[in-house]
């Protein structure tokens, strides 16, 4: 193990808050051009992970170990939230026939 | 230190092959594999705890429930209705926007401190498990109504109408 953690040092703070921040940002684009509504959760779940990596490269940062057992609440809440959106999403489907989340405009009104 | 370089290299290609392949279920294996790509960070962040949970979780769990509902919904096809490339160009610069805004916020910071690993215990399944029954016991239980609450939730919202049955 120490070898491996060995091959982080050196590395600056800066750096992981970038791979996050382009992280999040991919997952921000995936939820503006996709229609399909699955598509779109998995792109939450990576804006998800991206804060789960920064909360523990902070905790990492600060020797604390608080920042890693949010990550652990934060995959829990994942979890239920996975298991709703999908279930709303089968309920959609059976209604219209698909997961295009255009046809969910009717909404509306 | 480029193994870290070369982790972030492919955590970020096969996100952006997520969000850009046509077919759902290929969108499906990339996330796994982007998923691993973040359980690797973890190990190098010697946060074994979280390397594990993430790898059963997420890759076990969460993503076997995606592949499952794409199947059940026979949504593997390529018939999937796209954008207008309008609306993706557009998209795509408000995200880069973003990116932008944050890193711009980044180079005011000056917080160019390497990582080190101050304290290498912290992530270890026993010291993590210390704080979380000793200072996290309460959000801890919380946390295990919610997985209640979202599993009765899952289940009434899956199950068919009451009273056509």
């Amino acid at each position: 193990m120490e070898t491996v953690t060995q091959s982080i040092q050196g590395i600056p703070l800066n750096h992981y808050i970038l791979l996050s921040a382009i992280i999040f940002t991919i997952g921000v684009i995936g939820v503006l051009i996709r229609r399909n509504a699955i598509i779109i959760f998995m792109s939450v779940e990576l804006m998800l992970n991206a804060v789960n990596l920064l909360l523990t490269a902070f905790s990492v940062y600060w020797g604390d170990a608080s920042g890693q057992v949010f990550v652990f609440f934060i995959m829990a809440l994942a979890a239920a939230e996975v298991a709703i959106g999908l279930a709303i999403l089968t309920m959609i489907y059976r209604n219209t026939n698909s997961t295009d989340i255009n046809i969910l405009n009717r909404l509306k009104w | 230190m480029n193994l870290f370089y070369f982790v972030a290299f492919l955590s970020v290609f096969f996100s952006l092959l997520v969000i850009f392949s046509k077919n759902p279920v290929y969108s499906v294996l990339y996330l796994i594999v982007t998923f691993f790509t973040f359980s690797i960070h973890y190990i190098l962040l010697n946060a074994q705890f979280l390397a594990i949970v993430n790898f059963i979780v997420y890759m076990g769990a969460i993503l076997v429930l995606f592949l499952y509902v794409l199947m059940l919904l026979n949504l593997n096809k390529e018939s999937e209705p796209m954008k207008s490339n309008l609306l993706k160009v557009v998209g795509v610069i408000a995200g880069l926007c973003l990116l932008l805004t944050v890193a711009g916020s980044l180079k005011l910071l000056h917080v160019s401190d390497p990582v080190l690993l101050k304290n290498p215990d912290i992530g270890l399944v026993r010291n993590l498990g210390k704080v979380l029954f000793k200072e996290f016991l309460l959000p801890f239980e919380v946390s295990s109504i919610l997985l209640l609450s979202a599993m009765v939730g899952a289940v009434l919202l899956a199950k068919k109408d009451i009273t056509k049955v």
